[in-house]
């Protein structure tokens, strides 16, 4: 049997050491991505070029296969855990370094609703693709998705419920943003359990997302589109 | 001593349960965001008529307004130190009801999950989530429940817990998880899997099954999983009434009653013995599936094409039980030695 205690990490080159990294994001091996982490920076990468090559790359995989049902939540948990550890070391960096930003989001699961499973996995996969992520936690009233939006100048308000009984809540939020003439302002997705596509169009969302793989696809994509209306 | 529901099954080829609660307390003026539970003291008068909808509809099991009813769900709505007293209350009215039925109705006193994720990938030990739903279960029994009703589970550890809860208190269970994706539960977990979860509990559930997930269609594929897989106990279909759409101001499930009726014949047929509904399903649902069990036959087992024609298609290709989709994991590195 090939014991992975016989990888050397750091005898690995470049190139197979992201393909490594990759294998063990899968595997939700946070000590292992740490320690590549630092090889790399040791060896001279960019901290952005780590991010998008070895954790962005290797979470969009792990985005797939939950996708597609080969993943399920707690194996996605793990892989994004161990991110969370090369984040951990890559934060300070980027900021330093001055790293393009995706844009910022702030995100939350409506009043009434506790359920923050999906929403931690949209948070930490938009992490991951390069987003700056607000995380407003559960139980969150219109009033506090609002002061939110302003005060960190996002662009995009994800909301998310988990209940049948919470989820009209998103509408309260999306009519209380277009009373007050900012709705068009931010892109707002939303996400969970019980919702689709259709729901999400007729509350007024600009779309539904029905993981976190595809919140990320959704939300560069929108981010993208407003970019070149705004350069039009 | 024999209890209620074990009678029950014993005497009778299928027993309906109920249907929605939730989304039925929306249509009573239930505001989005509030906990559902606060109404078993504050408005008994709504959870009575809530209650008495399956019961006068024909069923003959219903569930407590308690889903929400453990201490990490009330917290947020500064509940949490009423949970013996909202559980307690929403049990009365429910034996209240059943008693004055005319009829052997049985009340399911109903634990939803925690919310929370268990260790060792979340917080929630098993330690704790056992004392949450027993401080739940006691409650409900305070209030004269028959049976507790542990509904909407994905993870098993949780599953486990609340088995443990039931006999810490000493009643007897039933223990339904949500299967809603791609055939499993939100953490993985197939209805095979959940066959061989439930025969090795100790106590075991005097049903199991699924309730709520996607859709109609995908429930009773689910049914047919654990009938397939050797189920060790009666099955417990509550699936819900087709999909939820946003009409005017509230959620609506796009299910006829017609679909609902078809649903429950279909229930039957895949060896579901306790069968209702779940989200959207209304009395006037429930009429229709109380018709369709007395007045059609059981048949044959239904084939997925049968069910498709009848019920609409499946949420995805595959629900993880085939020995062929098993997941395959699509690495891009490799192994070295």
């Amino acid at each position: 049997m090939a014991d992975d205690d016989e990888i050397i990490l750091s005898d690995l080159s470049d190139e197979e050491l992201v393909e490594q990294m990759m294998d063990d994001l899968y595997d939700g091996m946070r000590p292992e991505i740490e320690e590549s982490v630092n090889i790399l920076l040791e060896r001279g990468w960019e901290p952005y070029r780590i991010l998008t090559e070895a954790l962005v790359a290797g979470m969009t995989i792990v985005g797939h296969d939950f996708r597609d049902g080969i993943l399920f939540v707690p194996e996605v948990l793990l892989a994004a855990n161990a991110m969370k550890g090369g984040m951990f070391i890559l934060k300070p960096l980027l900021a330093e370094t001055g790293a393009p930003k995706q844009g910022k989001m702030v995100i939350g699961t409506v009043k009434g609703d506790i359920h923050d499973i999906g929403k931690n996995l949209v948070g930490m996969m938009m992490e991951g693709a390069g987003f700056e992520v607000v995380d407003l936690g559960i139980n969150n009233p219109v009033e506090d998705y609002l002061e939110a939006l302003v005060r960190e100048q996002a662009d995009i308000l994800g909301m998310s419920a988990l209940l049948t009984t919470t989820m009209p809540y998103m509408k309260v939020v999306i009519d209380t943003m277009k009373e007050k003439g900012i709705r068009d302002d931010y892109i707002v997705l939303v996400g969970g359990a019980p919702l689709n596509e259709e729901f999400g169009r007729a509350i007024g969302a600009d779309a539904y997302c029905r993981d976190a793989a595809v919140a990320v696809e959704t939300a560069k994509d929108f981010v993208k589109r407003r970019h070149n209306q705004m350069n039009a | 001593m024999p209890d209620a529901l074990t009678d029950m099954l014993s005497d009778r080829d299928w027993i309906l349960a109920d249907g929605a609660t939730g989304t039925n307390l929306f249509n009573m003026g239930l505001q989005s965001g509030d906990s559902p539970e606060f109404w078993n003291v504050d408005k008994p008068d709504n959870i009575r008529a809530l209650y008495r909808g399956p019961v006068e509809a024909g069923s003959d099991l219903f569930l407590t307004n308690t889903f929400g009813g453990n201490a990490a769900r009330l917290k947020l709505h500064g509940g949490q130190d009423r949970v013996r007293e909202l559980n307690r209350a929403g049990a009365e009215l429910g034996r209240e009801i059943a008693d004055k039925s005319g009829r052997k109705v049985i009340v399911a006193g109903s634990m939803g999950p925690t919310g929370e994720v268990m260790a060792p990938l979340g917080a929630l030990t098993h330690e704790i989530a056992v004392e949450m739903f027993e401080e739940q279960a006691q409650g409900l029994k305070e209030g004269g429940v028959d049976v507790l009703w542990v509904e909407t589970i994905s993870a098993p550890e949780e599953y486990k817990a609340a088995a443990e809860a039931a006999a810490r208190v000493g009643l007897p269970w039933c223990g339904t998880m949500s299967f809603d994706t791609a055939g499993r539960t939100m953490m993985g977990t197939t209805s095979s899997d959940m066959v061989k979860i439930v025969g090795k509990l100790d106590p075991q559930p005097l049903a199991f099954g699924a309730n709520c997930g996607v859709g109609a269609s995908d429930l009773l594929r689910t049914v047919l999983g654990f009938t397939e897989a050797g189920a060790p106990r009666p099955v417990i279909a509550k699936g819900n009434a087709g999909i939820p759409k946003y009409v005017e101001g509230h959620i609506h499930y796009d299910g006829t009653p017609e679909v609902m009726a078809n649903y429950a014949e279909l229930a039957r047929n895949c060896g579901a013995q306790i069968i209702g509904g779940c989200c959207g399903t209304t009395p006037d649902h429930l009429r229709a599936m109380r018709e369709s069990l007395e007045t059609r036959s059981k048949g044959e087992r239904p084939t997925l094409e049968e069910i498709e024609a009848k019920l609409g298609g499946f949420s995805s290709a595959k629900d993880g039980t085939g020995a062929d989709d098993t997941p395959k994991r699509e690495r891009r590195g490799r192994r070295r030695a």
